[in-house]
């Protein structure tokens, strides 16, 4: 197992350039994962650091050894694409040993690994066959088999799950989960589903138009967003802004372009009288209780487990998300409140502003 | 309420059995008659006796009434025409082994290495097809004379190449773009050198693309006339094609019986060869690159 260093990349397609300066540091055992919209970037960075895109400018090291110029095959590393790119005219056991035998590691030594890496995905029935025959989940794990025999210093996954339907997509995030805490193996992960990240993260970098948005672990991520776009990102419904005036007196409340003023039980370090973006998750809006403001339901969504609400609040769309069953209809009014974290964002720059 | 829906499939069917008459079967009949009618003029032709062949008010032209077989006995054991067959095979076997190696390798560098100005190099390959033999015979003489290949099978061996590489090319481009380049991508991390790709990945995936590109190369090999005609001279050396015109037609005389036999057997090796390969091509493009 290795350590990845990104030292201030930048990569041009001819005159466009698409990563602008990144810098992503990962340990030895880490399982980091690169996140963002599509276009990003973040498969291009992952590109590089397999070897398959060139490096502009800036470092890439391996296990501290600089690998610029070095070709995939000398990177020790292993890679699980998106569309799975297995041979389709070898066997299983073919795929999975191809990398060996292009090695000339010796058969009994190809056997071995190969049957180890069969065992721990559970693929021993499936090695004669064919990837035709084998179902989505199945030619994943194939592909993961095919990564783990060769015990690289560096796994890297290029959002191996997109072609997965959900039930399938849950079931694999635990045994990758699993499997790389298993193998105490080095992993950088790509993708654009932001629960994966956060279900199966160590550390998450969050990328946006080639640029770094912020690196931290989940809770991190969820409970301190560096920025707007952080925190727009992160977090399933997406968190609530509210854009308004920070209103000084006794206590801190919020005046919305309509007037209404919703009370804030913390504030952030602006002068008052500042426009202010408030971020609020939506599993952090309260019914009813003291200091509530009249809303009004717009979408009223149950799911079984949680009832998700789009409530219009001052002017401006709400997304709660309450335990509880409610019997409202669209139309009724709804009494809303802030509890929990709140996010103080600077309109003009987006970035976080620190609470008072 | 059984009885009516019994009627009513029967009506079905009488409706639909005029409409394939029409759209289906009619033309197809009229596609194989076009088609096979001349192998059956050959056929007919190749074994009667020439008076049978020349009085139409006796005999029926459509039917062979007393066949012989003395044009074929005088095809092959008067004539050069083993050796006319041959030499055309060997012909037509070279080219295409060397036509398919240049074409491979060309074809995989301007699709998969993306060198600066690959498409212009394809652009280029292409459009050198586009020249036609009937100008470029004169100035290949001059080379194949300078050459002292004149006369000779390499002669054709490597001038049909010129038009067979520029085809075959442009026919593996088009399927080396349908095999996905994460897998050779893949491969490259697995530790596969370009070679070892080329042989282990890609021209397995591509076997359907070769075979129709060896398909084409030795057709149009097999068939070629003016190559054949201006670069070989004595009789011995000729193709089927270029021997059965100049040596079974003497002055105004056509041995009809002859020629006939002579396109005959000359057509039966392309024959065979599609009859065999076209199972194999469809079978492996039923079970090629999609996963």
């Amino acid at each position: 197992m290795a350590s990845v260093e990104v030292s201030n990349v930048r990569k041009s397609f001819g005159a466009l350039e698409v990563i602008h300066g990144v810098s992503i540091s990962v340990a030895d055992g880490e399982f980091v994962i690169l996140v963002g919209p599509s276009g990003c970037g973040k498969s291009t960075l992952l590109r590089m650091v397999a070897g398959l895109e060139s490096v502009t400018s800036g470092e890439l090291r391996i296990d501290g050894r600089v690998v610029n110029n070095v070709a995939p095959k000398e990177r020790d590393i292993a890679m699980v694409f998106q569309n799975y790119a297995l041979y389709p005219q070898m066997t299983v056991a073919k795929n999975m040993s191809f990398s060996l035998e292009l090695a000339r590691r010796p058969k009994d030594e190809i056997a071995d690994k190969v049957g180890k890496a069969a065992d721990i995905l559970g693929l021993k029935p499936l090695l004669e066959r064919y990837p035709r025959q084998l179902s989505g989940g199945q030619r994943q794990r194939v592909a993961m088999g095919r990564a783990i025999v060769r015990d690289p210093a560096v796994f890297l996954f290029d959002e191996p799950l997109s072609n997965l339907d959900a039930k399938l997509r849950v079931q694999m995030r635990a045994e990758i989960k699993a499997l790389q805490q298993r193998l105490a193996s080095t992993t950088i992960y790509v993708t654009h589903d932001q629960i994966e990240a956060m279900t199966m993260a160590d550390k998450i970098v969050v990328l946006h138009d080639g640029v770094v948005e912020q690196i931290g672990t989940p809770l991190e991520l969820y409970d301190r967003p560096a920025n707007l776009f952080v925190a727009g990102f992160i977090g399933s419904p997406a968190m609530n802004f509210i854009k308004a005036r920070l209103d000084g007196g006794a206590a801190p409340t919020l005046v919305a372009a309509s007037g209404v003023e919703i009370p804030l039980h913390a504030a952030p370090r602006v002068a008052p009288g500042s426009e202010v973006v408030v971020g609020v998750r939506p599993e952090h809006v309260r019914l009813g209780g003291e200091h509530a403001t009249p809303a009004r339901i717009m979408v009223i969504e149950p799911t079984g487990y949680e009832t998700q609400v789009i409530a219009s609040l001052a002017g401006q769309d709400v997304v709660c998300v309450f335990r509880e069953r409610l019997s409202g209809r669209p139309g009724d009014p709804i009494p809303l409140a802030f509890e929990g974290p709140l996010h103080f964002f600077d309109p003009q720059t987006g970035e976080a502003i620190a609470a008072a | 309420m059984a009885l009516s829906s019994d009627a009513s499939e029967g009506m079905d069917y009488l409706e639909r059995l005029p409409r394939r008459v029409v759209t289906l079967y009619l033309p197809l009949a009229i596609f194989l008659f076009v088609l096979l009618f001349p192998f059956y003029w050959m056929t007919t032709t190749t074994l009667k006796p020439d008076d049978e062949l020349y009085d139409y008010a006796r005999f029926n032209p459509f039917w062979v009434h007393h066949p012989t077989l003395d044009h074929i006995h005088k095809l092959f054991f008067e004539t050069s025409y083993p050796f006319w067959l041959i030499n055309t095979m060997l012909i037509a076997v070279a080219s295409t082994v060397i036509s398919l190696i240049c074409s491979v390798c060309a074809a995989y560098g301007i699709e998969r290495l993306r060198f600066s100005g690959a498409r212009y190099v394809g652009l280029a390959i292409f459009l050198a097809y586009l020249v036609p033999p009937s100008i470029l015979f004169i100035p290949l003489a001059a080379i194949i004379f300078k050459l002292v290949l004149f006369d000779s099978d390499w002669a054709l061996i490597l001038t049909y190449p010129t038009f067979l590489i520029p085809f075959c090319t442009w026919l593996l481009m088009g399927y080396f773009r349908t095999i996905p380049y994460e897998l050779e991508e893949c491969a490259l991390i697995d530790g596969a050198t370009r070679l070892q790709i080329l042989w282990k990945i890609t021209l397995p995936l591509a076997v359907p693309g070769l075979i129709s590109a060896g398909i084409f190369a030795f057709t149009l090999s097999w068939n070629e006339f003016i190559y054949a005609l201006t670069f070989i001279s004595s009789t011995e050396n000729k193709t089927v094609p270029v021997g059965a015109i100049t040596e079974l037609v003497e002055g105004d005389v056509y041995h009809w019986g002859s020629l006939m036999a002579a396109a005959l057997f000359g057509s039966l090796p392309v024959v065979i060869m599609y009859s065999f390969f076209v199972e194999y091509y469809v079978s492996s493009l039923t079970g090629a690159v999609k996963e």
